[in-house]
């Protein structure tokens, strides 16, 4: 049977190269993928080995290599625009990290940011000419990437971009009318993020709110390098929108819990806790869910992918996940430096979407360690205001 | 007779700029008016929250200077409860704060401002062998400038070329501008070095996660320290940072600093850029702790570009005022106490000079009205520049030893009088010198950190919050664009007032009630512009700020306001303050 549905998968993926590969490439571009590569000093094997960590990431079988490495060649038939609405332009700063291997970001340039206010040259007049061009030339090709909430309502104006004084809200609904796909990058664009936080003073509101079309959802403060290019690539192979999860999200990336995946899950289950930040439980890398890690209730892949390269992700800094890449994070997870206590038999799925399954599983181990939990909470040397 | 121009979006910063001035027929600017477009309120939404959720979210003011406010933030609540952290911590973030100025300051040179100083289309015409000899009149040991280096920069840049709609990012900006000054050959090391720092900036952000687990948005600072114990307790972590920092190192020498010299060297002559600015008085704060009683920065303020005096400062003597910001209450007021209401009045109709020279229609600045986000501070009632100038010559005035030594280097090497300084260009040679003292002198609190752990493993210190008692305390200090302040009421358990003030916010300002100006608007007034529909001059003296403006526009307090009426579920929150 398995393989019956990874060789229907394999055609599927096969039309949609072949499909990419009739269109024409862009404007002004006449060397291959490869040839850019080799130019930028890597090998045909570094590009190689790439493309199986992609494959690998986006949780298809190494069979699937040499077909990704074609769809990658196919990029260049992919402009992309990139809008800056209420954000922190931490995002962006996520996708220039993009590094390692370099050639993510080399694919960017390849694929071509037509419109990305952080890094275009242009500015005023001549920014706004870049965006209208990128929208009448590429309509209906151009893959569509938003950061930032976007205020709404009364407070639409709150937000206005380039002389004619239009809204963000405007431009975000013009350029979701022709664009193939449509990402929403960051926990902001995704579910309204910090600004919705409430009482959301700017009535900011998730890109989904404001097109009818679908919006695969990027979320995270910000979302690793990784997954942004990794949720592009699979676009480009798939052609059609990746499994999502209740949320939009892609689920090779989102569909299982930080904690299933924490390094420091052997701790979890043995009952070892730090209790204090800097404690000798600290020193040991024990478990953080006592000090308010919210890994049990955030569904990313933080855990496997890490930050910045590998470098380290917030568990092995000690800190805990404060359950960024979930929905109104800010108003549902409670105090960052406490477990959320009485939530534990109500995550904050409420029984809904995601894997129902093994959320009950996991809702049971936790609810047993919960009562440990509570009793030990009332010597820490934190004290929490009292609810 | 004069004209309107208007830039907006200004591209290459952090949030969302707009730049309006009126232009005489000789080309001069006689008004400027700078508006920031965005509001988010950031500080409506901390009040009511657990005081340590608070730096986390005023953290996600901007994702550029990432850390500056989550430290400064996490430093107002400990300011506020009295909590003295644990040296360890100090230092780590001082490591932290280390990686961040090197991060920013060459992004912002490079990928930011550098377009405005280097034509990336003039860098096809030269000749890669002249070029990769010329580097070497700039430092000794020039970083990728090697001939074959440069034929494969310029090989990778000529696929763009090719047409001009397939420049991607690089599309359709202010291309052979007769204000840019770089030879050719120049254009094209500053070029290598653009696509070089790509790769350094990935190298200093990682420097910041090897303590802060990730960048952007660093997640170890805890209200009493730093959670990352197991990283500095770990030698293999300390050298892991180490190298990264020497290489770091090297391309600051080697590559910034270079170019920086290039830069005064060609642009010395350039009136854009040597316009003498338009408010002299400046203010920096003491930061970056390296050991127990030594800090890199000092603080005070000057007046009137005169360096031979300077002043320490009286916090009480900070306030803000709206009087052309879209709130209501115009009068100034100190952070701790102000109230400030939202009151949108928009951009009226009117026409500005269009991308093909013509008047088309436009959405204008009321320069009578309010026009911008961003609020005014003032320091005893006068406008203040703040950043990497600002720190400097603070520093120099306090006669400190290892900045007068660097300021006095980089005069003597480019033959510029120190009144040089006090210039577009001045600004950005001060960012890369401030770059300098960093990386040559950060890993004092390496080395101190390493010695203290031999004896210290503190990283944490405990604190109670006492539901009961009335707390305030600020965090203040020098970041990479400048004096930022965070002010915390707490009451209940919970934050009560919120405000912050800004680098941006003193830089980026619009007139107060006597109509004095910020430093941005002053400056860009008497800047001359050679092409009415270019208008690359005022680009560059903006980014000459390295402007933060989602930063710039927090300076936001509801109290007595409706939108600060509410309350967070306390079960959902984690809050209660009824």
């Amino acid at each position: 049977m398995e393989k019956t549905t990874y060789d229907s998968l394999h055609q599927a993926f096969r039309q949609r190269v072949e499909g990419l590969k009739k269109l024409p490439p862009m404007e002004g571009r006449d060397k291959s993928i490869e040839e850019t590569i080799e130019e930028a000093g890597f090998s045909r094997r570094d590009f190689m080995k790439w493309v199986s960590a992609v494959t690998a990431m986006l949780a298809l079988p190494a069979t699937f290599s040499p077909l990704m490495a074609e769809a990658v060649k196919v990029a260049d038939r992919l402009p992309i625009i990139w809008l800056h609405m209420a954000e922190c332009t931490g995002c962006t700063e996520s996708l220039l990290r993009s590094a390692n291997p370099s050639i993510d970001s080399l694919i960017f340039d390849y694929i071509s940011l037509e419109y990305q206010e952080t890094i275009m040259s242009a500015a005023g007049w001549q920014a706004e000419e870049n965006l209208e061009h990128a929208i009448e030339r590429y309509k209906g090709r151009y893959i569509l990437m938003v950061e930032g909430g976007i205020p709404s309502g009364e407070m639409e104006s709150f937000l206005t971009i380039g002389g004619h004084g239009k809204s963000g809200r405007a431009i975000a609904e013009e350029t979701s009318e022709n664009a193939a796909a449509i990402f929403a990058i960051g926990t902001c664009s995704a579910f309204g993020g910090v600004q919705a936080a409430a009482p959301n003073p700017t009535g900011a509101v998730a890109l989904s709110e404001v097109t009818d079309k679908t919006v695969i959802n990027v979320p995270g403060c910000p979302p690793s390098e990784k997954n942004i290019v990794g949720t592009l690539l699979h676009y480009l192979l798939y052609g059609t929108l990746p499994a999502l999860d209740a949320y939009n999200r892609p689920k090779w990336a989102y569909r299982l819990r930080i904690h299933d995946l924490c390094e420091r899950r052997g701790h979890f289950d043995a009952g070892e806790f730090v209790e204090k930040f800097g404690d000798n439980a600290a020193k040991d890398g024990f478990c953080l869910y006592k000090v308010g890690c919210k890994g049990p209730y955030t569904f990313n892949n933080c855990a496997k992918q890490k930050f910045n390269q590998g470098t380290s992700w917030p568990v092995q800094t000690g800190f805990g996940c404060i359950g960024c890449s979930e929905p109104n994070f800010w108003d549902t997870m409670g105090t960052v430096n406490e477990p959320l206590r009485d939530r534990l038999y109500n995550t904050v799925f409420g029984g809904l979407g995601a894997d129902a399954t093994a959320d009950k599983i996991g809702v049971g181990i936790l609810a047993a360690v919960g009562v440990g939990v509570a009793a030990h909470a009332a010597v820490a040397a934190i004290k929490p205001p009292k609810v | 007779m004069s004209k309107r121009v208007v830039v907006d979006p200004i591209t290459r910063i952090e949030g969302h700029l707009r730049a309006e001035v009126v232009v005489g027929d000789d080309g001069v600017v006689e008004e400027a008016y700078v508006s920031s477009t965005l509001w988010r309120g950031l500080e409506v939404i901390a009040k009511g929250r657990d005081p340590r959720n608070v730096p986390l979210l005023m953290q996600r003011i901007c994702g550029v200077c990432t850390y500056s406010h989550y430290l400064k933030s996490t430093m107002a609540v400990e300011d506020a409860l009295g909590i003295t952290i644990p040296y360890n911590a100090e230092l780590v973030r001082t490591l932290m704060n280390a990686a961040l100025f090197l991060h920013d300051h060459v992004v912002h040179f490079y990928h930011l401002h550098g377009v405005d100083w280097v034509d990336i289309t003039s860098a096809l015409k030269a000749d890669p062998a002249v070029a990769s000899k010329l580097a070497f009149n700039y430092c000794k040991n020039p970083i990728g400038t090697g001939e074959n280096e440069l034929i494969k920069v310029q090989q990778t840049v000529a696929k763009f070329a090719k047409n001009p709609q397939g420049l991607g990012p690089f599309a359709n900006a202010y291309w052979g501008h007769k204000t840019y000054r770089f030879t050719p050959e120049q254009n094209l090391i500053a070029l290598s070095h653009y696509l070089k720092a790509l790769e350094m900036q990935r190298l200093a952000a990682q420097m910041m996660a090897i303590f802060g687990g990730k960048n952007p948005h660093p997640q170890s600072l805890v209200v009493g320290g730093v959670s990352c114990v197991m990283d500095v307790l770990d030698p293999a972590r300390m050298g892991e940072y180490m190298v990264k920092f020497k290489k770091m190192q090297e391309f600051v020498h080697n590559a910034y600093l270079a170019d920086i010299k290039m830069a005064a060297e060609m642009y010395r002559d350039e009136p854009s850029v040597m316009k003498p600015m338009g408010v002299k008085n400046f203010m920096s704060y003491r930061d970056f702790k390296v050991s127990r009683d030594k800090y890199l920065f000092e603080s005070g303020y000057i007046v009137d570009g005169s360096i031979s005096e300077v002043f320490d400062i009286n916090e009480d003597l900070i306030t803000e005022e709206a009087t052309h910001s879209w709130y209501a209450d115009n009068e100034p007021q100190h952070p701790y106490d102000g109230t400030t209401v939202p009151e949108y009045t928009g951009l009226v109709n009117s026409e500005s000079v269009g991308p093909d020279g013509k008047m088309i229609h436009s959405k204008n600045i009321n320069p009578e009205g309010k026009y911008t986000w961003i609020k005014s501070p003032r320091y005893d009632g006068k406008p203040m520049e703040v950043g990497p100038l600002a720190c400097l010559l603070v520093g120099y005035a306090r006669n400190n030893k290892v900045i007068k030594e660097r300021v006095d280097g980089f005069l003597k090497e480019t033959g510029l009088p120190l009144k040089a300084l006090f210039s577009t260009l001045g600004r950005t040679a001060a960012r890369a010198l401030q770059a300098g003292i960093v990386v040559d002198y950060a890993l004092e609190a390496f080395d101190s950190l390493v010695e203290n752990t031999k004896v210290d493993k503190e990283t944490c210190a405990t604190y109670t919050i006492d539901n009961s008692k009335e707390y305030k305390g600020r965090g203040i200090g020098d970041v990479p664009r400048g004096m930022l302040i965070h002010w915390i009421r707490i009451k209940n358990g919970v934050c009560e007032n919120y405000q912050a003030t800004v680098p941006s916010t003193w830089n980026a300002g619009p007139k107060d009630a006597v109509g004095t100006q910020g430093p941005y608007e002053a400056d860009l007034v008497g800047l001359k512009i050679a092409d009415l529909s270019q208008p690359l001059e005022i680009i560059r003296v903006i980014h000459s700020y390295d402007p933060c403006i989602a930063c710039a526009v927090h300076v936001m307090d509801t109290k007595g306001n409706e939108l600060g009426r509410y309350k967070v579920d306390p079960l959902y929150g984690g809050v209660c303050n009824t």
